[in-house]
């Protein structure tokens, strides 16, 4: 049962402050996985402890590092049921779970975080990860410094 | 290191894998949410379970793969008897490419 909507607003706010697209329904997923190229972070976002305490800050902290994605957007699972479900349909052969961090290539999933990667680990190290991810799939890892 | 419920187990909310004798047949292996754990029981939520063997997979196999994106919840509420129980682990210390311990 989704919780109150005045409840999950500041967990919401969290993401959409650091510019990720709320994405409502499932008309918003289809537009967002098919309107363009280039990389592109889905956060499944969580009312759960570790989405407060692991998640949100990670994506933020590693959202200002950068290299950014060209699209960030977020679902809230047990909340926007539908469009968390249309979601999880671009990735079918993955298990459900929230948070879980999905980053796209041109459409194609090349890199998932499951809810088991998040827990118990700091902010810090899941930005990391994130970057690191980031830097990878933008070519940035292939920059070379001067 | 779980979530704000102080009077759960440290590992409440935390994914774990439940290693099982087995009872009569082969040992089994559990991976869920850990709900609690007492002196009589483990609980997990939205877990999936293997039994050596299985599908040709041992269970270090089937939980390897496990590691790497997580399990299907397709139980509910598994409620494990803790004599049965020979270890918990945290799936995320697990490595989806080296044996589990």
């Amino acid at each position: 049962m989704p919780y109150s909507p005045l409840l999950v607003k500041p967990m919401r706010d969290e993401l959409t402050a650091s510019g990720v697209e709320e994405l409502l329904t499932a008309e918003d997923v289809d537009r967002w996985m098919t309107e363009g190229s280039g990389t592109a972070l889905l956060v499944v976002n969580s009312v759960c402890g570790c989405a407060a305490g692991m998640a949100r800050p990670g994506v933020r902290a590693a959202l200002d590092e950068g290299p950014r994605p060209d699209r960030v957007a977020s679902v809230f699972a047990g909340q926007d049921l539908e469009a968390t479900a249309r979601a999880r349909a671009h990735f079918p052969d993955i298990p459900p779970s929230s948070p879980s961090l999905a980053l796209f290539k041109d459409g194609e999933l090349v890199y998932f975080v499951p809810r088991h990667r998040i827990e118990g680990r700091s902010a810090e190290d899941l930005a990391a990860d994130l970057v690191g991810a980031f830097r990878q799939h933008s070519g940035a890892a292939s920059e070379v410094p001067a | 290191m779980g979530t704000f419920h102080q009077d759960r187990h440290p590992l409440h909310g935390i994914t774990v894998v439940v290693a099982t004798s087995g009872g009569d047949g082969a040992p089994e292996v559990y991976v869920g949410r850990c709900d609690d754990i007492d002196a009589e029981r483990v609980i997990l939520l939205d877990a999936d379970a293997h039994r050596d063997g299985d599908g040709g997979h041992s269970n270090d196999e089937w939980v390897r793969r496990a590691a790497e994106y997580g399990v299907w919840p397709r139980h509910p509420r598994v409620v494990l008897p803790r004599a049965r129980v020979a270890s918990v682990q945290p799936l995320g210390e697990v490595s989806a490419t080296t044996p589990s311990s």
